[in-house]
């Protein structure tokens, strides 16, 4: 059943490909001045940023009850969150940098909703540095640097947005009418769908791991391999 | 009541020994010293760099902060002494609230020296509001303590932890060192602003207290063996 339902979103991500894709150069009207053709990388980017804060989240609350009960398959889950954190933050911050450099002339600005996205991803890099480097052990570490990033979120972007302001407000998405929307809402729902098909594959193979470490160390202590 | 008197022992303790060898505090307070004049080496041109002092007040107290938070929890592994305080009957949070506030008393020794000088050295009227400066001072630093003591807990454990305990706490402490920094700077400049700095000081507090109740609530299981 769980397994059909996986299979089902990633086909449905496959055609979403296709479908958003069309709709955003074939049906979404061009914008005019000043962005052109450069308006297309909206569509994904904000994809992107919705399954940034998606996936911190994710990992943040998995990690909360993986603290809670110590249930292996709540850490892989947060492994799962962690790493697509930092995989959607990338395409958000590469897509973001080129729309900022037609639409503002800077590569960066010192806005509040990318401060916040910047600080975010470095959170999430931290956590996968973690668990990378960190060795054994570093499961708690990373465990509570996922709780401790989540209750984070709103303090940055409360301290940021009174730092500083420029990024075009959410009032974008009531601005876009007709073909625009359809295009921004096809590209979320792909987004999602392609979010939740890594987040289930990914947390798998984390459990796999998992399971390995468990045999390997079961088989130790019962004299069976050296 | 219980938890105070465990709390204040475990501070006690931690000051104890730092009073016996002053080694942490001496390196700290130099350390920080040496920050601030490498900024003021790195960004001194013309005239006098007197906007820059709240920012390098603030990287000079953090970043010797977390030279001290290192070097305070190394000492518990030497002998596997945490072991042996998580092994008292003493709540969990109770020595983390103790270890914490002797790290908030190492990082005052720090600002007692650190302020002081920026302002001898840039002239920086710090101290025009001085209740409002300690008031900032004391949050911020309470804030860094106490997520700096979690992690520096949690990665007693951890390979590499030198370099991973900077990695992860400053991306975290980003919104106090923005909330500190303006705070200062509202009171530090030639016209002081209350009410921005009196803003900054309720996002302070915030802060610690969003911060302290994560702390109480998943230390234990953290650093759970």
């Amino acid at each position: 059943m769980k397994r059909a339902i996986v299979l089902l979103l990633a086909a449905l991500a496959a055609v979403g490909f296709a479908v958003t894709l069309y709709w955003i150069f074939y049906r979404a009207p061009m914008q005019r001045e000043p962005l052109y053709f450069n308006q297309k990388i909206f569509y994904y980017h904000i994809g992107c940023a919705f399954m940034l804060f998606a996936a911190v989240f994710t990992c943040g609350i998995a990690s909360l009850l993986y603290l809670k009960g110590r249930r292996g398959r709540f850490d892989d889950v947060a492994t799962a969150g962690g790493e697509l954190a930092v995989l959607f933050g990338s395409a958000m911050l590469v897509s973001g940098s080129i729309w900022a450099k037609v639409a503002w002339g800077h590569w960066w600005v010192w806005d509040a909703r990318l401060t916040t996205s910047l600080l975010l991803w470095m959170v999430m890099v931290g956590y996968v540095l973690v668990r990378r480097f960190g060795g054994p052990g570093s499961e708690r570490l990373a465990a509570g640097l996922g709780v401790f990033g989540m209750v984070d979120v709103p303090l940055i972007y409360y301290s940021v947005r009174i730092w500083r302001t420029y990024h075009p407000s959410t009032s974008t998405a009531p601005g876009l009418r007709g073909d625009m929307l359809i295009a921004m809402l096809f590209s979320v729902l792909l987004f999602v769908c392609v979010f939740v098909v890594l987040l289930v594959y990914r947390a798998g193979v984390a459990r796999c791991a998992r399971l390995i470490d468990e045999t390997r160390e079961a088989a130790l202590d019962a004299g069976l391999i050296e | 009541m219980e938890f105070f008197r465990h709390a204040a022992a475990v501070c006690a303790k931690d000051l104890r020994i730092e009073l016996r060898s002053r080694e942490i505090v001496y390196t700290m307070v130099f350390f920080a010293a040496m920050v601030v004049l490498i900024f003021s080496f790195a960004f001194i041109g013309d005239g006098n760099p007197r906007a820059l002092v709240p920012g390098m007040l603030w990287v000079a107290v953090l970043l010797s902060g977390t030279l001290g938070l290192s070097r305070a929890f190394d000492r518990e592994r030497d002998q596997d002494t945490l072991r042996g305080l998580l092994l008292s009957p003493a709540p969990r949070g109770a020595i983390f609230a103790g270890k914490a506030v002797a790290m908030v008393a190492l990082m005052a020794a720090v600002e007692a020296v650190a302020a002081p000088l920026c302002w001898f050295l840039f002239d920086a009227p710090l101290f025009a509001h001085p209740i409002y400066m300690v008031l900032v001072l004391v949050l911020g630093t309470v804030g860094f303590a106490t997520v700096g003591s979690v992690f520096a807990a949690m990665l007693l454990r951890v390979r590499a932890r030198d370099v991973l305990l900077p990695v992860v706490l400053y991306p975290i402490i980003v919104p106090l060192l923005i909330a500190a920094t303006k705070a200062t700077a509202a009171l530090a400049a030639p016209v002081p602003d209350l009410a921005d700095a009196v803003f900054w000081i309720k996002f302070l507090a915030v802060f610690d207290a969003a911060f302290l109740v994560a702390a109480m609530w998943t230390f234990e299981s953290l650093v759970i063996e």
